[in-house]
């Protein structure tokens, strides 16, 4: 009984350390250089192009971007997006979760229809959605007009901006879908039950149980949601280019476009600075609300 | 040859301090019983006996070697869990042989000794199921089968009937009994369950808020509770309590009026009580004898609750409620006005902090341990 | 909301003088509950359904006037395997996707093990920070990361991605593991250790086979989340280690507009993802809302 191996706990402390020790130190560095970093070039005169000009520029770059009308229509543009995007996956993610909720003939295959786009790559889904959809002559679309006898639209050069909207509403519709199905199984039966005993008819139900109960998950999808989509940039790249002119030019795209087009590094990084900043507005929200979830 | 003890354990989480200094000495092949109300630090105790939990100070020691540092496993104990923590995934026989696969005993060996301990469980015919397969009571015996296999000086059972239902309980309490004797082994037992704690301990411990109230033999408690607390929790129905006040003390005892007016004797050692003092008499259910003609107590029935042999009567004295345990045959009715008694010799006294009055006599099975061939060691702590 | 009225209605358990009008209503509100629900479902799934069947198209008939009867035929199959050199994209993803999720897994196991098993003051802080890098947004990063990439070679290498992938999976992954692990009764690893299993043993005997279900759906949500990830893909990546992301919209110039192979090639780079999402749907939520909804 000489042994000395000692229990987990009293040197828990250490044992700790050197478990999460790579996860921490790897995730800090990610997160600690690159951010560092931008914040320096963004004080930087740096680009590319031009390997003899540089040196400290101070606010400079930040004050060519606040006076390019291009950020000002690029925030418009981003804002617009994420607002028509979350408007569509969140009311119709509540209707369509209502109604996958409902018990019907072969409802587990319509659901699992229902949630695939989510898991369609987003180059995929923006080139089927620009070319087999909304092509004005040979796309679905344009056949279905055509049916019924209305004009056929050419999406990407008179509706740019809606049809991105579109085709991110598609991929986003089902996560939405899936998050607030999911919490709504953990809803009471018997509360619905009772509402209904004491005379409540479906409207009122969804009003006055369903929805209040769903509030939370509401709020966790549109945070979600908003944070991916301050960045959409796969489905721009691969449809409109950002254009016709910038009409279709979000933060992320005008960031790529000065970064890797124009190669003006201390630029992109102001721009950078600009995204990180919205996105941690949302951020410190979503957090909080999980932290609080952690301590039940 | 197993025995532990425990010198002033302390345990704290941060802030709180869940056990605030423990004494304790088990003896070799002992049964001891830790009881008490839920949070009151059994288990905590428990688990760091089994160097599942570090002690923030004191010491710890089995066969005299202090402990505190050595990992559960090698401290030559076996914990039967509450929830039985089975592993899920493997057969009972793997269950059982899990240990000495660690310890890299060889296939054959292994399968001998779980074949043995199979047998005193008569858990063979189960040995190539799951888990999952299995009744609650024949996980319980995996679960007892994994702790013998590992012959084990101390077991350690952690609250191991609480998922069963009544009657697999009562079976199981008599089969442990039957196990502690065919074992030979020192035994550990956490309960919040006074009827296991009485039927199966040699020595039960009470505790409450981290502290030991009482550690004595089931009777020991039962007749001879050393506060309130202890007097309120051994015995079921609980003890009631009434408010008296002190009339006279001397050599032969204490004298009390009770409510309504009558005066009664209790054998017990008055400890400076003086006349006028305020005190609670403490009688048992049991202990509470009708009597219509002389019964210096009285009060009304509220409730009746007749058991067959037994029948309880919640009786309504002024603003105080009683139980007692009467006869299975009394013919009495809800809104009875009923008289009723005591003898002197069953009362307990309690001073204002809750502490009994020492008994003048001591009762005759205070002393006795569960079984009597060991009684010759067992008198008192 | 009236499912289990519906069932206890229309079931045995009424007598069968009551079985007129109002079964009538709730078998009719059934009916068209499946007729709205599968409409719905279709119309959501239809871009996909036609990406499948253009994929058996001539490239002719793809851009035909829209028609469900046709011969199918391999032929874009064909062609994309042979010309573009589809392979070679498919297996960066492939590398990719399970090689950053092997890595993101073996750094995270035994960092959610300690959170979960040994939690001190400081584990809630620590979950938190990590889930707050992944709020921290690629684009604002990406000129730091190019340059670094470009000055290190890692650009247009799978190493690279690989590194980029398992550092953006990382926190989920820790996340959803420690919820897996934590939601594993603490009994049967104490067990373990009473039995004298060591930590290396707790993990390998009792934690990894107790939780491999959701060890496994928190891999293939890793590998759905790298597997269709874009940004990085097409800003670190031209031409070597291009995923199937980045080769998907190699087909967005107008003169590559053969919808059938683009078809075709996009329903290889789905398929495996897509049945992979169906089967984890449910311990997905979990990943992706970071256990605030359940």
């Amino acid at each position: 009984m000489n042994k000395t191996r000692t229990s987990g706990r009293t040197i828990g402390g250490l044992r700790t350390l050197s478990l999460q020790a790579p996860a921490v130190s790897l995730l800090f560095l990610w997160m600690i250089v690159p951010l560092a970093m931008t914040v320096w070039f963004s004080l930087q005169r740096y680009n590319l192009l031009m390997p003899g000009m540089t040196g400290f520029a101070g606010l400079e770059n930040y004050e060519y971007l606040f006076t390019d009308p291009a950020l000002w229509s690029a925030m418009g543009t981003t804002l617009l997006m994420v607002s028509w995007v979350l408007v569509i996956t969140v009311v119709g993610g509540t209707l369509l979760a209502v109604l996958f909720q409902q018990e019907f003939m072969g409802q587990g295959i319509a659901r699992v229809l229902a949630i695939s786009p989510f898991f369609v790559m987003p180059t995929v889904s923006a080139l089927v959605w620009k070319n087999m959809m909304m092509h004005p002559a040979n796309g679905v679309l344009s056949w279905v007009a055509e049916l019924f006898g209305l004009p056929a639209v050419d999406w990407f050069s008179s509706l740019p901006l809606t049809s991105i909207v579109i085709i991110v509403a598609w991929q986003w519709l089902p996560f939405a879908l899936l998050i607030l199905l999911t919490a709504m199984q953990s809803l009471d039966e018997d509360q619905v039950e009772a509402a209904r005993m004491d005379g409540a008819g479906p409207i009122a139900i969804f009003f006055f149980i369903t929805l209040p109960h769903l509030k939370r998950a509401i709020s966790v999808v549109i945070m979600i949601e908003m944070i991916f989509l301050l960045t959409i940039f796969a489905e721009i790249f691969v449809t409109t280019s950002g254009g016709p002119g910038l009409a279709t030019t979000n933060l992320a795209y005008l960031i790529y476009i000065r970064a890797l087009l124009d190669f003006d590094v201390g630029l992109a990084s102001a721009g950078g600075v600009i995204a990180i900043i919205l996105a941690n507005i949302v951020a410190i929200f979503l957090v909080r609300m999980v932290a609080k979830n952690l301590e039940s | 040859m197993a025995t532990l003890q425990l010198k002033h354990i302390t345990k704290s989480f941060g802030e709180t301090d869940v056990i605030k200094g423990v004494d304790l000495e088990v003896k070799d092949r002992e049964f001891v019983v830790f009881v008490g109300p839920s949070g009151c630090g059994k288990s905590t105790l428990m688990r760091m006996i089994a160097g599942l939990e570090s002690a923030t100070s004191g010491d710890i020691l089995i066969d005299g070697q202090r402990m505190n540092e050595v990992g559960p496993a090698d401290r030559g104990l076996a914990m039967v869990f509450q929830s039985y923590a089975l592993y899920p995934h493997m057969t009972v026989e793997d269950n059982m042989g899990f240990s000495m696969r660690l310890a890299g005993v060889p296939k054959e060996k292994r399968r001998e000794k779980v074949l043995e301990a199979a047998r005193i469980l008569e858990l063979e015919p189960l040995l190539d199921r799951k888990p999952k397969a299995l009744s609650g009571g024949q996980r319980q015996r995996v679960a007892i089968g994994r702790a013998i296999v590992r012959k084990p000086s101390i077991f350690l059972f952690d609250e191991p009937l609480s998922n069963l239902d009544a009657a697999l309980r009562v079976q199981m309490r008599i089969e442990l009994a039957r196990l502690h004797e065919e074992l030979d082994a020192t035994m550990i037992y956490v309960t919040h369950d006074q009827i296991e704690a009485m039927t199966m301990a040699d020595k039960i411990v009470v505790l409450q808020g981290g502290e030991i109230e009482q550690v004595g033999s089931p009777m020991e408690l039962y007749h001879h509770p050393r506060n309130r607390f202890v007097a309120g929790f051994i015995g079921s129905p609980k003890m009631n309590f009434l408010p008296v006040e002190v009339v006279e003390a001397d050599a032969k005892g204490v004298s009390v009026t009770l409510p309504g007016g009558g005066v009664s004797k209790v054998a017990v050692d008055s400890q400076g009580q003086r006349a006028g003092d305020a005190l609670e008499l403490g009688i048992r259910p049991e202990h509470l004898v009708l009597d219509d003609d002389q019964g210096p107590l009285t009060g009304e029935i509220q409730v009746l609750e007749r058991l067959g042999g037994q029948t309880s009567l919640y009786v309504q004295m002024d603003d105080l409620m009683v139980t007692i345990m009467a006869d299975g045959d009394v013919t009495h009715r809800v809104h009875d006005k009923v008289r009723f008694g005591f003898a002197p010799g069953r009362a307990h006294l309690f001073d204002a902090e809750g502490l009994a009055l020492p008994s003048l006599e001591q009762h005759p099975l205070a002393g006795l341990r569960r079984q009597d061939s060991r009684a010759s060691d067992a008198v008192g702590q | 909301m009236t499912t289990a009225r519906t069932k206890s209605l229309s079931g045995a358990a009424v007598p069968a003088v009551q079985r007129s009008p109002l079964t009538d209503a709730l078998l009719n509100r059934r009916l068209w509950l499946t007729v709205l629900g599968w409409t719905v479902a279709v119309l959501i799934f239809f871009p996909i359904f036609w990406m499948v069947l253009t994929g058996f198209k001539t490239e002719t008939e793809a851009i035909a006037e829209p028609s469900l009867i046709f011969s199918p035929t391999l032929e874009s199959y064909a062609e994309v395997q042979q010309r573009a050199g589809y392979a070679k994209f498919a297996l960066n993803s492939v590398v990719v996707a399970f090689g950053s999720t092997l890595l993101a897994l073996l750094i995270a196991i035994p960092a959610a093990y300690s959170m979960a098993f040994l939690p001190t003051k400081r584990t809630k802080g620590t979950l938190l920070w990590m889930l707050s890098t992944k709020m921290l947004p690629p684009v604002g990063v990406l000129v730091p990361i190019y340059l670094l990439f470009r000055d290190t070679g890692l650009l247009d290498t799978r190493t690279g991605l690989i590194i980029v992938y398992t550092l953006m999976n990382l926190p989920i992954v820790v996340w959803m593991l420690y919820t897996f692990f934590k939601d594993m009764p603490k009994d049967i690893l104490e067990a373990g250790r009473m039995d004298g299993a060591s930590t290396l043993q707790e993990v390998l005997y009792l934690l990894l086979p107790l939780t491999l279900p959701g060890i496994a759906s928190t891999g293939l949500l890793s590998v759905i989340l790298s597997w269709n990830e874009a940004f990085w893909s097409l800003n670190l990546t031209s031409s070597n280690a291009a995923p199937l992301t980045a080769y998907i919209a190699s087909f967005s110039s107008p003169e590559g507009l053969f919808w059938a192979k683009l078809s075709a090639a996009s329903t290889m780079a789905i398929a495996p993802i897509l049945v992979f999402g169906w089967l984890t749907q449910k311990q997905m939520v979990r990943g992706l809302t970071f256990g605030a909804v359940k």
